[in-house]
């Protein structure tokens, strides 16, 4: 039986094992929500905003590790989308977007709601799709889920003219797919392998640092093995956390701009650094030049280019995490040498020494609402096992500082991108795959309203996201830049206009309490927590001249923090 | 370094762009690109000149790879191997010009494949050296214009880089 095209979408959605799909309705895709009306395989789920689509599907994707589906129309459908696009291309999250684009033959014309969504998308994708016939759409569509899931994940855009949508010809899913040109590298080089273990049981101050690849590569299990048989010390990047228990006493927590004293003091001075699944991002090493002055490196990471691209390594191993910890484990196991005790004895009394500093200490005792102790107290009450999606800025940082991840994809924020208004739709991905699991979206007055009105979205489909918004009246990353950079000239970042939130999450439909006094902090929390079927703004108004400690200034190495 | 880059690539529409804008996002060099269907015309030859130190050549030749459509990648510098490009340059030529323009021509080899009566059109090959030493010696003439192809290569030998 011969389908159209907005049919075969449809069944190769299915064949792909999608739920849900994210999306908003224009023109050039009228024809798609047409046969999403008469199916109900595959659930829809109608944003407010482009944006929202995309970070919706990113933070389904995060947390299930499924990948991500988004439908939008062409022209500003497309390119409201890219925002999200790119969030999800730096942080390596699989995802597929479907764009509408106008009939074939009005391409290049100018066309009502065109634009060239193949050439705007291009860099911040994986790979994308212009699809000239309805007969590719089936091998298209296997071949963007496949892109898009295996090597390192990303976004894949399938660009599809309207007229197509229309046009019929008989569906055949292929059941799998071959593709001459990308073939990720899967197991790691056996022989670099086992000349990493010599170099790291030789170590006297090895560190582990690891970051988003190892949860993407649902390594986190290898991963707390491999730690724990090395007694090594671990460090996470942002992107990372929650792979290894925070809880943990090995892990001294994240490094980086605003990472602990332990663990940036800890990588300045190592001997041996093991980088499982992390990029050398600026925001890790500082300057360059200064950056583990005194340690051989090795790197594991699925993509060779991130291999020696800002720092350069000595043993690389390409190649899935999940499978090179293995490999490593059987090694480690089938070997009769062990770590060096001594050394390491030595090492880590020199880490707990950095570690009673005490760098995340605030003032408790203060009149006013700490966002910390906001942090702190949601730890507490959820156990460390909330899904917590963040916005950008200095919510993010307290939230990465101080929730204290026990399990990997339960912190979803934009790491790579820095994108303010990921937040909120992050959360509605993450809870409609997760519909009984707390999820908690810490924010801030400045983030929220960047995509505030999926809260639309969140009435529309009953999702009890629990709001954290840390209101300090100011872009409160910007503000405290500004004061160390800029002698303190606020230069736009300060809000005088800002929304009475509790009232205005009320006219969505949802409910808000507004919190100002330290003592209201904990109580409000477990309130709005134990509203399990609802949605709640919980508006903090907290110190507004805090900032985010430590902090390792822009060009500076990891030994030179700013501490409290 | 000066890097030749020779990539057999899908011939499909935006592949092109795809490494054009690879090497414009990454703020990489090009010095030269060129690119057309092979035998198989499922698959286009695009040969990049491109320099950089070490660290740079690697990642470009990384990034490259990475881009979906390259099916095969090959830094030939570092390999024997042939380079052609391929000049066309119209000059002035006048009376007593002429003659000293056929006598260098013939020299580097080249061909004289129009004529007015007052310009030569030439055509020569060989590596950007030769062309360029073709320049030098036509400094005594009105060059009124040049085009270049950009540089082609292929390895010495039996071993093909289809293999």
């Amino acid at each position: 039986m011969e389908l159209t095209g907005a049919e075969i979408i449809i069944q190769s959605l299915k064949a792909e094992g999608v739920e849900h799909v994210f999306g908003y309705p224009g023109g050039a895709v009228l024809h798609i929500y047409d046969a999403f009306y008469k199916q109900d395989d595959v659930q829809h789920i109608l944003v407010r905003h482009e944006q929202g689509a995309t970070h919706a599907a990113d933070g389904y994707a995060r947390s299930t590790g499924k990948p991500g589906v988004v439908l939008v129309t062409s022209g500003p459908g497309a390119t409201n989308a890219v925002t999200g696009i790119a969030t999800a291309y730096m942080d390596s999250i699989p995802m597929v977007v479907i764009t509408g684009q106008v009939p074939k033959h009005l391409i290049g014309n100018d066309a009502f709601q065109e634009v060239d969504s193949v050439g705007i998308t291009r860099p911040v994708v994986k790979h994308n799709f212009l699809i000239g016939d309805v007969k590719d759409i089936a091998t298209v569509f296997k071949k963007a889920f496949y892109v898009a899931t295996t090597g390192r994940p990303g976004p894949v855009v399938i660009d599809i003219p309207k007229d197509i949508t229309a046009a019929k010809c008989e569906f055949h899913y292929p059941s799998e797919i071959k593709m001459r040109s990308y073939h990720p590298t899967v197991k790691g080089h056996i022989g670099q392998i086992k000349r990493a273990t010599e170099l790291i049981l030789s170590a006297e101050r090895p560190m582990l640092y690891t970051g988003g690849g190892v949860i993407l590569s649902n390594a986190s299990e290898q991963l707390t093995a491999f730690t724990q048989k090395l007694g090594y010390p671990i460090t996470n990047t942002l992107m990372g956390l929650g792979a290894y228990p925070a809880s943990d006493r090995q892990f001294l927590g994240m490094l980086g701009m605003h990472g602990t004293y332990e663990a940036n003091m800890g990588m300045h001075h190592c001997d041996v650094l093991i980088a499982i699944g992390a990029r050398f991002d600026d925001r890790v090493t500082g300057n360059l030049e200064k950056f583990c002055p005194h340690a051989k490196i090795i790197h594991i990471d699925v993509d060779p280019a991130s291999i020696s691209k800002n720092v350069k390594v000595d043993i690389p191993i390409v190649g899935e995490v999940s499978q090179v910890l293995d490999d490593f484990l059987k090694v480690l196991d089938s070997g009769n040498k062990e770590p060096n005790v001594s050394a390491l004895e030595k090492w880590w009394a020199q880490i707990e020494e950095w570690r009673s500093q005490d760098c995340l200490k605030y003032d408790s005792a203060s009149e006013l609402v700490k966002p910390q102790y906001v942090i702190e107290q949601l730890h507490e009450i959820t156990k460390g096992d909330a899904f917590v999606t963040s916005d950008v800025g200095q919510h993010q940082m307290w939230a990465a500082q101080y929730y204290g991840f026990n399990k990997p994809r339960r912190w979803i924020n934009s790491g790579g991108l820095g994108t303010m208004g990921f937040g909120l739709p992050a959360a509605i991905g993450v809870q409609l795959a997760y519909p009984d699991e707390t999820v908690v979206c810490i924010t801030g007055e400045a983030s929220i309203q960047m995509c505030i009105q999926e809260l639309s979205t969140c009435k529309q489909y009953g999702l009890p996201v629990k709001i954290i918004c840390l209101n300090n009246g100011y872009m409160g990353m910007v503000r405290q830049w500004q004061e160390f950079f800029y002698e303190k000239r606020y230069a736009m970042s300060y809000f005088d206009a800002l929304p009475d939130f509790v009232a205005l999450t009320e006219s969505y439909g949802h409910s808000g309490i507004q919190i100002a006094n330290p003592a209201d902090v904990r109580g409000a929390l477990e309130e709005a927590l134990g509203r399990k079927d609802e949605l709640v703004f919980l508006d903090f108004l907290t110190d507004k001249t805090e900032n985010v400690y430590p902090m390792i200034p822009a060009g500076a190495g990891l030994n030179e923090m700013i501490l409290v | 370094m000066r890097h030749i880059i020779s990539i057999l690539l899908e011939n499909e529409s935006g592949a092109l762009s795809r490494v054009a804008g690879l090497f414009s996002a990454r703020a990489y060099n090009i010095e030269s690109l060129s690119v057309a269907p092979t035998d198989d015309p499922s698959l286009s030859r695009m040969t990049i000149v491109t320099t950089g130190t070490e660290e740079i050549i690697e990642q470009i030749s990384k990034q490259l790879n990475k881009l979906i459509d390259v099916v095969k990648l090959i830094d030939m510098t570092s390999d024997v191997h042939i380079e052609r490009e391929l000049m066309l340059i119209k000059v002035s030529a006048t009376d007593g010009e002429r003659d000293e323009v056929k006598r260098l021509v013939d020299i580097f080899h080249g061909h004289v494949i129009d004529v007015t009566d007052t310009t030569y059109t030439i055509e020569i090959t060989g590596n950007g050296e030769k062309l360029n030493a073709f320049m030098e010696a036509l400094s005594s003439i009105t060059v009124l214009e040049v085009v270049r192809s950009g540089l082609i290569g292929i390895g010495r030998g039996e071993k093909s880089s289809l293999s």
